[in-house]
């Protein structure tokens, strides 16, 4: 039996160098690449502390946080934000009293009552509620839900919060469910197993113990829609309407945070204008609600994530 | 055994196979009031299968199927007019991993009690049932702590507590030891044995020193290789523990509890 | 079931009421059966959603479509409207999106979970990317209003399909990257141990052993993200793709309108024949959506099958 000739130097070249080369430069540039998501933020906070900066040299702070009308491309501008946010907040408010307990109890139903097939074809259907663009949700609003909402509640507008945070709801729904179903199929069987060894039932277990052992990530789940239906744009510029209005009645039309910057930017905006200028300032309040809610939700599973083996 | 002694449980040709495979057949055994029996024997011998089936807790798990008889104090807990939750509430389970639920010692032992109509003081009852558990002591000034904030040993008596509280008549405890240091069991085991006055219990083991030391009654189970290379299960002895272990009738159980092989 | 605590002397166990317990499992079972019914209910309702949503677009819509509406390009007359200039620019985008988020998005990735070494900068850039996803796709337009139609306008020609597209590809970046680790996270770190052991350097085990079994995850989560930028509409709004173009664009530097927004536009107009227009719209955007995700998902079955 011939033994192989292991110190034949001849037969290798090893490119050890070159090899190096590669590996040093592969890093760099995936290293630079990682960058880029991180220039991407700093790019977003920087534009929008620039132009807000500039913004509040025109406008003064105290009547952006205190007037109560919002009426930037009037000649007699005001600039009360407040008259946005209570549209962005009551259409939320809206949209999470629909998502909340349809999302949680999908979520429940789904890992806890379907069986595994039914579940392989329903998670699946909600995936796809899930990806349907929000402009056809916003055709959905105006065009099919309005109409039925006006059929049954006198008095309501063609444009109105209601028809606008109930689909804004339905559209957020998938999202609490998905997340709130991780959150609830992660809690260890071992738990209901003590549940039900004690004489619970299952809806006793699944109330008492499992749901309040994913708590953190339902939680989580539920801030986290807060914050997209905070940010979304075009079902509440379709179907809640263009018109400033501070107040919290959801049957007349009002304007969201996002309407006003679809609307200023779908006129002329030209830069350094006071309204190119404004739409940054709406942005960065925007920002800023949605950043609050992040870290609140960063904090609160910190703070009550319960650690299973 | 002795036969005069009244039977709790009672096992009749009861076989498990999960998914249509078998893993415990044709097991006959009663269970005596107020004493403590001891299933021990190689793993996947079926002993925690068994046990999960005096409670139904094999209800729970999706493709489980038993045949056979089991009653409790003379009636079929699987006869169609037995609730497996009234069931439940009767004859507790204490699992292998301690799993004290999320909330706080206090709401620990309340919730079952709760949910089960208990119509007493419930302070009264909680402090009771710690002190049962021999753990009253260490949690007095902490009841508002959650139940995770224990030690392991401490979760695993919380656990007990919480399953005495609903004065159940049978404690079933699948190795209730096994994730506990030898401190924590030795502590655990002179509870079982204080909680026999009141309780009927049955208990899962791999550990023989356990078995000997705890139990009145041993039950040895070993498992026999299937055509489709699983194991299947069986009852090999029964008796009073001191017969299984320095008697015992059948060649495997006297190389079982002399360690030659499990 | 049969029930037995509505009569504690009649059950079996003898345990209704024992001491002073009063379990009362009728009462139990009831609110059992209430809930149970209200997650079924939930469930129902969300899939009974999404046919009515599908129903009343392909009601509306279904006529409108034909080859003409495909081909034509929009019109002030809504029988004369047509889809073409947003379809091409749709595709335009998508194309570009693609080349420009693919690889940053990869390599960042691989960066992450291959090359970086558990230290602050890694920390940092995670969290980073976390915090990313979290941000509204709005605010990504008034970003690339800022730095791709303002800053970089001689580049980027001002509002044109590549400001449009680079805003995209920086919205759905993050998305990319956390698909991209999570494939590579899925691969055993047996494979790599392997490579390592044989003298090879780290860039060459995750180029042979490592990226080709993580492959089909990859693009599975990056055609997923792609099919959410064809359904975006606000960030493209905000740097200015028009509402109204009737040419198709020549070069990256042209201005451009995509599928969405071209329903956007339809959707709000008063007339009703534009509505019917828009509902056609829809039906396209959902088609081309259906066609990527399952093209997702053959791809994935495929190249799962291959390894």
């Amino acid at each position: 039996m011939s033994v192989l000739p292991v110190n034949d130097t001849s037969l290798w070249k090893p490119t050890r160098l070159l090899n190096r080369r590669v590996e040093l430069a592969v890093k760099l540039i995936f290293g630079l690449f990682a960058l880029v998501s991180v220039a991407t933020t700093i790019g977003i906070i920087a534009t929008l502390i620039f132009e807000t900066f500039e913004f509040f040299r025109e406008v003064s702070m105290v009547s952006f946080l205190t007037d109560s009308k919002w009426t930037p491309l009037f000649s007699s501008a005001q600039f009360g934000i407040f008259v946005l946010v209570s549209a962005t907040v009551m259409l939320s408010g809206i949209a999470i009293s629909v998502a909340l307990p349809l999302g949680l109890l999908s979520a429940i139903c789904l890992s806890e009552y379907a069986s595994p097939k039914l579940r392989s074809i329903l998670k699946p259907l909600l995936e796809v509620l899930a990806g349907i663009p929000s402009v056809v949700f916003g055709y959905f609003a105006l065009l099919l839900v309005t109409p039925f909402l006006q059929s049954i509640t006198p008095g309501l507008e063609g444009f109105n919060a209601l028809s606008a945070g109930v689909v804004l709801g339905v559209s957020i729904t998938p999202l609490v469910a998905s997340l709130s179903e991780d959150a609830i199929s992660a809690v260890p069987q071992s738990l209901r197993d003590g549940a039900y060894a004690l004489g619970a039932t299952k809806r006793e277990t699944i109330i008492s113990v499992v749901l309040p052992a994913a708590l953190s990530g339902i939680v989580s789940s539920v801030i986290l829609a807060v914050s997209r239906a905070i940010g979304e744009t075009m079902i509440v510029t379709l179907a809640a309407g263009q018109h400033p209005r501070l107040g919290l009645n959801p049957f007349v039309p009002v304007m969201a945070m996002t309407a006003f910057i679809v609307q200023a930017s779908l006129g002329d905006t030209p830069a350094g204008s006071l309204a190119y200028k404004t739409i940054y300032a709406v942005g960065m309040s925007l920002f800023v609600l949605t950043l609050i809610l992040n870290i609140f939700s960063f904090w609160f599973v910190r703070r009550f994530r319960e650690k299973y083996e | 055994m002795d036969e005069q002694m009244e039977a709790v449980l009672r096992a009749e040709q009861v076989s498990v196979s999960y998914s249509g495979s078998t893993a415990v057949k044709n097991v006959y055994l009663n269970i005596p009031r107020n004493r403590v029996v001891a299933f021990i024997g190689p793993s996947g011998c079926g002993k925690s299968t068994i046990l999960r089936c005096f409670n139904r807790m094999n209800d729970l798990v999706a493709g489980a199927k038993m045949d056979g008889r089991i009653t409790f104090n003379d009636v079929d807990i699987y006869d169609s007019s037995v609730d497996p939750v009234d069931l439940r509430r009767q004859v507790v389970m204490v699992f292998q991993k301690p799993n004290p639920f999320p909330k706080s010692i206090y709401e620990n032992i309340a919730f079952g009690a709760r949910i089960n109509g208990y119509q007493g003081d419930m302070d009264e009852l909680v402090e009771r049932s710690l002190q049962q558990a021999a753990i009253w002591d260490e949690v007095k000034d902490k009841l508002k702590d959650s139940g995770l904030a224990l030690s392991g040993g401490q979760q695993q008596r919380l656990c007990i507590a919480r399953a005495i509280a609903i004065q159940p008549e049978v404690i079933l405890m699948d190795e209730p030891c096994s994730a506990l240091d030898p401190i924590s069991t030795l502590r655990v085991e002179e509870l079982i044995k204080k909680l026999i006055e009141n309780y009927t219990i049955v208990i899962v083991t791999h550990n023989m020193q356990q078995a000997s030391r705890v139990s009145d009654y041993t039950a040895f189970f070993n498992a026999k290789a299937t055509e489709t290379g699983g194991k299947m299960g069986y009852l090999v002895e029964y008796d009073r523990t001191e017969n299984i272990f320095h008697n015992p009738q059948q060649q495997a159980t006297q190389e079982y509890v002399s360690g030659r092989f499990g | 079931m049969a029930n037995l605590a509505s009569d504690p002397s009649r059950s079996p166990l003898g345990g209704g009421s024992k001491g002073r317990f009063k379990s009362e499992l009728s009462k139990r079972y009831r609110i059992d059966s209430l809930f149970s019914a209200a997650a079924w209910t939930a469930v129902t309702l969300l899939v009974l959603v999404l046919a009515l949503l599908i129903g009343d677009v392909l009601v509306d819509g279904a006529a409108r479509l034909s080859w003409d509406f495909l081909t034509s390009f929009p019109s002030r007359k809504a029988e004369e409207a047509g889809l073409l200039s947003a379809l091409v620019g749709t595709i335009w985008v998508m194309v570009i999106v693609a080349v420009v988020s693919f690889p940053l998005g990869v390599g960042a990735g691989i960066y992450l979970e291959e090359f970086a070494e558990d230290s602050w900068f890694a920390r940092a850039i995670e969290i980073n990317i976390n915090n990313l996803a979290g941000v509204p796709s709005i605010i990504y337009g008034l970003l690339g209003l800022q730095v791709f139609v303002r800053w970089m306008e001689p580049i980027t020609g001002g509002r044109s399909i590549l400001s449009g597209a680079l805003t995209l590809a920086l919205l759905i970046l993050p998305v990319v990257i956390v698909a991209t680790r999570e494939s590579l996270r899925a691969v055993p770190d047996s494979l790599r141990q392997a490579g390592f052991a044989l003298g090879a350097t780290r860039w060459q085990v995750v180029c042979n052993q490592v990226l080709p079994l993580a492959l089909p995850g990859i693009l599975t989560g990056t055609i997923l993200a792609l099919s959410r930028a064809i359904g975006e509409t606000a960030p493209l709004i905000t740097i200015g793709a028009l509402t109204f173009i009737s040419f198709l664009p020549e070069d990256l530097q042209s201005p451009f309108t995509v599928l969405p927004i071209q329903v956007f536009n339809w959707i709000s107009r008063p007339q009703e024949a534009f509505h019917t227009n828009s509902a056609a719209g829809i039906i396209v955007l959902l088609g081309v959506l259906l066609l990527m995700n399952s093209s997702a998902v053959l791809l994935r079955n495929y190249l799962q099958k291959r390894h």
